[in-house]
């Protein structure tokens, strides 16, 4: 058995896989940070989900799966802003509507997926990621959305966080919470699209959720725990990609799942910081 | 002089039901003034319409100048990682977009209203960490840093103990006396009855205000519950008690000036 697989910086797929990996962690950590604060976990999982019937999209009609991704994660996100409410338990009854609502899509594209197109492997592709097997052009285009995330996150940062805090107080602060926090949606439905291309729909909420509620419990400002969740991010997209190049050595001829690696390194990340917050 | 607060005739609908009925008053600039009312009776209404966050079905608020708000408390994780300077500092900037630059000039700004609240001792802590006495001079000083003329607080003792009440009353009367209008929501006058210039009770969703000594009578309180209300002075203190038809039983012992 190989432990340590050779090629890993010279290979095209790897270049494509830790780019995209790269643009999907750092908008997401960073965009996870609100997402903790704000209490809407579950909304970007409904998002993700969401995303998946976008994908599938892009199969029946052989286009981008950028495009079709995020299209509908915009949808999504719309959906969730028409449906929602000021309360919490509103805003969760809104999110499991649209999830519930998306998934169902989900079924009938994945369904065409394989009758009409005859892509069997659609559905692990969408659900589950397939970071190896992406197209080379879609690197760049990642890294530029999430580069377009970012500058947009940092534009709402301060008005953000504080409707973040307590959305009355914003409020009479002068802050339009609807209108921010309509773009915020449009800006999680683009990292929550980012993540899906990287580890899959399903998974997408371990990159958006994970390193920012680790980050939340060892940085010691807002601004701080964006840069660390993102690096955090980074650390675990860039970590799966080599586990999982390196995983052709330990069974020959079969590389391991991205999408695994990935998320196993946010749990063990977040389970380092708890521990540490403890200490 | 132009008055910080002016309400006329305002009446509010939520939900079909009239909360407030032809609400009207006036508070001078430099006004320490309470906001009195059991539960339900309409204050936080009030509030939110002084605010422009719920529109009036009839009736005006004029403000004499820009309004700070200070809600009841924060509801935030302790391991949230927003320290009180950083909550303070938003008062000043939250509402603008862009992301803040390092400012010497912002910072000695939000350090001097930390220290004008006594809160510069845990400024770095979280604020989730602090104590309700402690998150409400915060929540002050982040409402106050944009110098507003007029200062709306959403029952600010209610989770309070006593000396912590206190406290926070006189940094309000403090706040007031360098003329900022301070207008505070209580359902029990017992710690502000001694500080206050004047209350707005509010009891059915009506309104009586004036000093304490004109307010606070039998036939003014009767006249707002709608039954009889019997107002007993004791020993410097007040008893206000619902008579045999207050079958919503209120009552209030609060100490005169």
């Amino acid at each position: 058995m190989t432990l340590l697989q050779p090629g890993f910086f010279s290979s095209l797929p790897v270049q494509n896989a830790l780019l995209i990996g790269a643009g999907a962690a750092l908008l997401s950590g960073a965009a996870g940070v609100f997402t903790v604060l704000r209490g809407q976990s579950f909304a970007g999982h409904a998002l993700a989900d969401v995303s998946a019937a976008g994908g599938a999209m892009a199969y029946l009609l052989g286009i981008s799966p950028l495009l079709g991704f995020f299209s509908l994660s915009v949808l999504g996100a719309l959906a969730l802003e028409a449906l929602g409410t000021r309360r919490a338990a509103g805003r969760d009854l809104a999110a499991g509507i649209v999830l519930g609502a998306g998934m169902g899509i989900t079924a009938l594209l994945l369904y065409l997926d394989v009758t009409v197109k005859g892509s069997a492997g659609a559905a692990v592709t969408v659900m589950f990621g397939s970071l190896f097997a992406t197209p080379p052009g879609l690197g760049r285009a990642v890294a530029l959305g999430a580069l377009a995330g970012l500058l947009g996150l940092g534009f709402i940062y301060r008005p953000l966080l504080l409707a973040s805090l307590d959305g009355e107080l914003a409020k009479a602060d002068g802050v339009n919470t609807r209108l921010l926090g309509a773009v915020y949606l449009l800006l999680l439905a683009l990292a929550v699209t980012l993540s899906a291309m990287a580890v899959g729909a399903i998974l997408s909420t371990a990159l958006l959720i994970g390193p920012a509620a680790a980050a939340l419990r060892l940085a010691r400002s807002p601004v701080a725990a964006m840069g660390l969740a993102a690096l955090l991010g980074l650390g675990c997209a860039w970590g799966g990609v080599w586990l999982a190049y390196q995983s052709y050595g330990w069974t020959p001829g079969h590389v391991w799942p991205v999408s695994f690696f990935i998320t196993a390194l946010v749990l063990v990340v977040y389970a380092a910081a708890s521990l540490a917050r403890r200490a | 002089m132009t008055a910080a607060l002016n309400v006329e005739g305002l009446r509010v609908t939520l939900g079909g039901r009239e909360v407030l009925h032809d609400v009207g008053f006036s508070l001078e600039p430099g006004a320490f003034c309470g906001l009195i009312g059991a539960n339900g009776s309409g204050k936080t209404t009030l509030l939110r319409t002084i605010l422009g966050f719920t529109s009036p079905s009839a009736g005006r608020v004029a403000l004499g100048g820009a309004a700070g708000y200070v809600p009841q408390k924060l509801q935030l994780d302790p391991d949230m990682p927003v320290r009180a300077r950083d909550f303070v500092e938003l008062g000043l900037n939250g509402h603008r977009f862009g992301f803040p630059l390092p400012s010497r000039a912002r910072r000695a700004k939000v350090e001097e209203m930390l220290a004008a609240v006594d809160a510069a001792g845990f400024a770095g802590q979280r604020i989730g960490e602090l104590s309700g006495g402690q998150q409400q001079r915060v929540l002050i000083a982040h409402a106050l840093i944009r110098q507003p003329k007029l200062l709306l607080l959403d029952e600010p003792l209610a989770n309070l103990d006593l000396r912590a009440a206190a406290e926070i009353i006189a940094l309000l009367r403090r706040v007031a006396k360098q003329g900022v209008t301070v207008l505070i929501s209580a359902h029990d006058m017992n710690p502000l009855l001694s500080a206050m210039d004047r209350i707005v009770y509010l009891a059915n969703g009506r309104a009586a205000s004036g000093t304490t000594q004109d307010v606070v009578r039998t036939e003014v309180l009767s006249a707002l519950y709608g039954y009889h209300i019997d107002v007993i002075r004791v020993h410097e203190r007040i008893l206000v008690v619902a008579g045999e038809h207050g079958a919503h039983g209120h009552e209030h012992v609060a100490t005169i000036p």
